[in-house]
């Protein structure tokens, strides 16, 4: 059972060769029994299994839609109603949301099961899941190994058939670089494509949520539950949601596929690279053409990034302050001492370095010269991208620099680890969707991944080509070893 | 030592949208605390916002009102600072762009008009209440404020002196009622005022440093406010001192502005675009529907009933007061046929009745109709206008319209000429003495004979033919 994609199990259930309880029971059990992965940070068994119940409920009448039944981790950075949602966070240790994020009334209305609540970097900042504040997250594929971040715990989950799917979020790769790093498949919609109600604010011009799976039809699945027009979310768009499992396999012949210079240069580690000439081939063999593409910014990604997030994070962060919800500090002698006590106690030090830089950029005398700056750094990005796409239809090329890396490797320096996400940060700039699949492993026998970016909206072409892969290759269904 | 005074106001008016500007929590007043606040206002984790259009329409409203350019895209900013009251941690507002530009508002001083320049007109969202008395030693916060949209209204510092200030105070509020986009009550913080007073030397082109005295709530407190301001800033300047850019509060017992304690220099909101929020695009579609939905403005109308109804700037002004003032007078005037009469019954009497007892026009048990049916009888002479204060009296206590009070107590006019010059004759004959000493030449005595036909007719002789019959009589 816990073998089974998405697809399966849903096929399964809506067969009734398993009931939703039966499944859910099975996860719980394996959630249970590898505790030391640390992947989740509240299991909540009666809710889940409640949940499966209503789902048997209605698979029995026939009246199940296409994840009825079927459990799905998600991200402790949705708010999900009675839940425990704490963001990776000391600061909201003790708060229970009182509402369900759009994606999880989505997911709700769809018939799926909550899986407890995934472990994730603190506020999301992170490419490693080691400044949660609930423990840092194992690396299936090498336990003394990080997941990647920040949505490792939903990697971490996936990777270690914990459950068939999760969710996670990306503002700078927080989907693609674990996926990358734990074998799975993760896409980042296109801005504006998956509503951000609910979904705890780090950097809201950057953040979208997104699947995290085994395959692209997984993903697919996912995302017609996740994407649409939300009218409480301002920055989601109205456009029509297609059928994403519908064009999976249409033909790419033709197929334009873009490799920017930039990616491809010296520093490029080398088994990385080779496992991409290796894909490039594969794709070559369908039918793909492959193109030269130039993002002449590229280098300007991650300056630019690490000055915008940190400075909308420092904004969207003051909401903590002890006064309404979450940690308060227990002691302390006026209003001022008890902000600074809560914030000082309750946040860890990344975020908080992220907060005095985002702040340091927005202040008065350093506005123009770092925020301003970055804004029209980010056009720049955004313009290479629109002009990369005249000449291809999608953009090829690494997820991460590395495979995992040990934990500890780069927590004593945190420019390293922002350099993890090197190849994907401009993905979120430019707002356009990216995925990350499995395409082979190193002499180590750590996952690599491979990123492909999209156009605007263009999920749809995104999805297909994956799945094309995937029907040449078996990257993907490989499991770590010791977790079979 | 020649001294002038600088003032620029900032007013902040909470619009009647029925929701608050980025949730849809009600604005209504009043509701117990926290029960108008919903996930949005209260800044739970994961909320985000989504504009309530219908304060644009009021801000644009507002904007043509004053003949400003409306910018047709305007951004919302985020002002970071921490307070209870805040939930958010930052306020929602306009920095660099705002909804509407540069536009001006005429004032009279003693006669005298004055253009004073509006530099801009922002929308925002307002904060909760912080309530210190019947805490122990904590604050309670109210959230239902918080959310509520405001227009902030800065004035350019073209005002002079605090009676301009008040002027130009007034000119706004009557402004903002007229339009409906607020219900501008100062004691219930719909309309707040923060004045921005300093002083320079007569002839000087610089500006003075100022102080910023905030939240007065009431037009005599601000008059006093800034008179105490410009003098406390006279004295300290020509005692060689200079003027600390300070906020400063008012206290009303005491008749000073104090320094708010702990705030020096500007703070730094570190205003930046909010990235929930898409810039705010405004359509000539959208303008042209709210032109068509303005009203008559106050100086429009003023001028309208001056030349019209040919009434006096000051009964214009007063008439004009407010919307329903003026849709009072013009139904009554209409339908009396007696523009000034009306003029002067509703702007002294019936206005002495409602200042008394704290009531608007709205309120007036002598409606619109009541008041027409009582001009019609002046008019027609049916009663004096002696007697109609009377009649008046009674159809405010609610004994009914003017014919029902006329017929009750029996005071229909005597016109009959033959009647009064009976009364006449007879008082005549009684007072013999009197006639003498008028026909002497005592002619103040013939206040005395009017007095007695009143007397004997009980107030009900017509007095026009009174005059005339006497006048006639007396002479012999």
């Amino acid at each position: 059972m816990i073998e089974k994609t998405v697809a399966e199990l849903a096929k399964a259930l809506r067969a009734r060769e398993i009931s939703s309880v039966e499944l859910t029971q099975a996860f719980l059990d394996r959630i249970s029994r590898y505790k030391a992965l640390n992947a989740f940070i509240t299991v909540d068994a009666n809710r889940s299994l409640a949940q499966a119940r209503a789902a048997d409920a209605r698979l029995a009448k026939g009246e199940a839609g296409p994840l009825t039944g079927v459990p799905i981790a998600q991200k402790d950075i949705f708010c999900a109603d009675g839940w425990r949602t704490t963001c990776g966070s000391k600061i909201l240790s003790n708060f229970i949301a009182p509402y369900d994020a759009t994606t999880i009334e989505k997911f709700n209305a769809a018939g799926a099961v909550v899986l407890g609540k995934t472990n994730m970097d603190e506020f999301a900042m992170g490419s490693s899941n080691e400044t949660s504040f609930y423990g840092p997250v194992q690396n299936p594929w090498d336990v003394e190994s990080v997941p990647g971040g920040s949505s490792g715990g939903s990697a971490a989950a996936v990777a270690a058939r914990l459950a068939p799917a999760a969710t996670g979020t990306d503002t700078g790769g927080s989907i693609r670089q674990p996926a990358a790093l734990t074998n799975l498949t993760g896409l980042k919609p296109s801005y504006g494509r998956v509503s951000r109600y609910g979904m705890i604010a780090f950097a809201s011009s950057l953040d979208q949520g997104g699947p995290m799976t085994r395959t692209a039809e997984d993903a697919a699945l996912l995302l017609n539950v996740m994407a649409g027009f939300d009218p409480r979310d301002s920055t989601s768009l109205e456009r029509p949601v297609p059928d994403y499992a519908a064009a999976l396999d249409a033909d790419i012949r033709g197929l334009r596929v873009g490799l920017p210079r930039e990616y491809f240069g010296e520093g490029l580690n080398a088994e990385v690279a080779r496992v991409i000439e290796a894909a490039i081939g594969e794709y070559k063999k369908l039918g793909a053409q492959v193109v030269e593409v130039e993002l002449p910014n590229s280098k300007l990604a991650v300056p630019c990034y690490y000055v915008l997030a940190p400075a909308e994070a420092s904004s969207n962060l003051s909401r903590f302050d002890g006064v309404r919800y979450g940690y308060r500090a227990p002691e302390y002698d006026d209003l001022i001492d008890m902000y600074s006590k809560t914030r000082a106690e309750g946040f860890g030090a990344e975020v908080k370095r992220r907060i005095m830089i985002g702040t340091y950029a927005l202040s008065a005398g350093y506005y123009d010269a770092y925020y301003l700056k970055a804004q029209k750094l980010r056009r720049l990005i955004a313009d290479d991208f629109t002009r990369a796409f005249e000449k291809c239809d999608v953009i090829l090329g690494p997820t991460s620099p590395t495979t995992a890396f040990k934990r500890g490797a780069k927590t004593d320096d945190p420019v390293a680890m922002y350099l993890s996400d090197i190849y994907t940060i401009s993905v979120n700039l430019a707002g356009l969707p990216g995925m990350s699949i499995p395409a082979g492993f190193d002499i180590k026998g750590l996952p690599i991944g491979l990123q492909l970016i999209g156009k605007y909206f263009d999920e749809a072409r995104l999805l297909n080509v994956a799945h094309r892969y995937q029907q040449v290759t078996d990257w993907h269904d490989r499991v770590p070893p010791g977790f079979d | 030592m020649e001294w002038e005074s600088v003032i620029g106001l900032e007013v902040h008016t909470q619009l009647l949208t029925k929701s608050k500007a980025f949730s849809g929590a009600s604005t209504k007043y009043g509701a117990a605390p926290n029960t108008q606040a919903c996930a949005v206002d209260i800044a739970l984790p994961g909320v985000l916002p989504v504009f309530n259009k219908e304060a644009a329409r009021m801000a644009v409203k507002f904007g043509l009102a004053i003949g400003a350019a409306i910018n047709r895209r305007s951004v919302f900013a985020r002002k970071n600072y921490f307070y209870p009251d805040l939930p958010k941690g930052y306020q929602i507002s306009q920095y660099e762009l705002p909804i509407v530009a540069k536009g001006r508002v005429t004032i009279d001083i003693d006669g005298q008009e004055k253009v004073v320049g509006i530099t801009r007109a922002h929308l925002e969202e307002d904060a909760g209440k912080s309530l210190h008395e019947d805490f122990h030693g904590m604050s309670g916060i109210d959230l239902n404020r918080a959310g509520t949209p405001l227009l902030e209204i800065v004035s350019e510092p073209d005002l002079r002196s605090a009676k301009e200030a008040v002027a130009y105070l007034k000119k706004l509020h009557q402004l903002v009622v007229y339009l409906g986009i607020c219900d501008g009550n100062m004691q219930e913080g719909s309309f707040r005022c923060d004045a921005n007073v300093s002083v320079r030397r007569k002839g000087e082109t610089k500006f003075g440093t100022r102080a910023e005295i905030k939240n007065v709530n009431s037009f005599r407190f601000v008059e006093k406010a800034i008179e105490y301001e410009i003098e406390r800033q006279v004295e300290l300047l020509e005692a060689g001192g200079k003027v600390v850019q300070e906020t400063r509060l008012y206290d009303s017992d005491k008749n000073e502005t104090r320094s708010m304690r702990g705030k020096e220099e500007a703070m730094d909101y570190r205003y930046f675009p909010d990235p929930d929020l898409p810039p705010l695009v405004i359509d000539e579609a959208f303008v042209r529907d709210v032109e068509k939905t303005m009203p008559e403005l106050p100086d429009a109308k003023r001028a309208r009933f001056i030349k019209d109804y040919g009434l006096s700037p000051y009964d214009a002004s007063v008439l004009t007061a407010s919307r329903e003032m003026a849709q009072y007078y013009e139904e009554t005037a209409t339908a009396s046929g007696q523009p000034k009469l009306a003029a002067n019954w509703i702007a002294s009497e019936l206005s002495g009745y409602l200042n008394r007892e704290n009531k608007d026009i709205t309120q007036s048990p002598v409606t619109a109709r009541m008041m027409t049916g009582l001009l019609k009888r002046i008019a027609d002479n049916t009663i004096s206008g002696k007697i109609a204060k009377d009649v008046l009296d009674a159809m405010w206590s609610g004994e009914g319209d003017a014919d029902t009070v006329i017929a009750k107590q029996g005071l229909r006019q005597i016109t009959d000429t033959g009647a009064i010059e009976k009364v006449v004759d007879e008082v005549i004959a009684k007072n013999p003495k009197q006639l003498e000493q008028y026909r002497a030449g005592k002619e103040a005595l013939f206040g005395y004979f009017v007095g007695q036909v009143m007397k004997a007719t009980g107030g009900k002789a017509n007095p026009a033919q009174v005059n005339e019959l006497l006048k006639k009589k007396l002479a012999g």
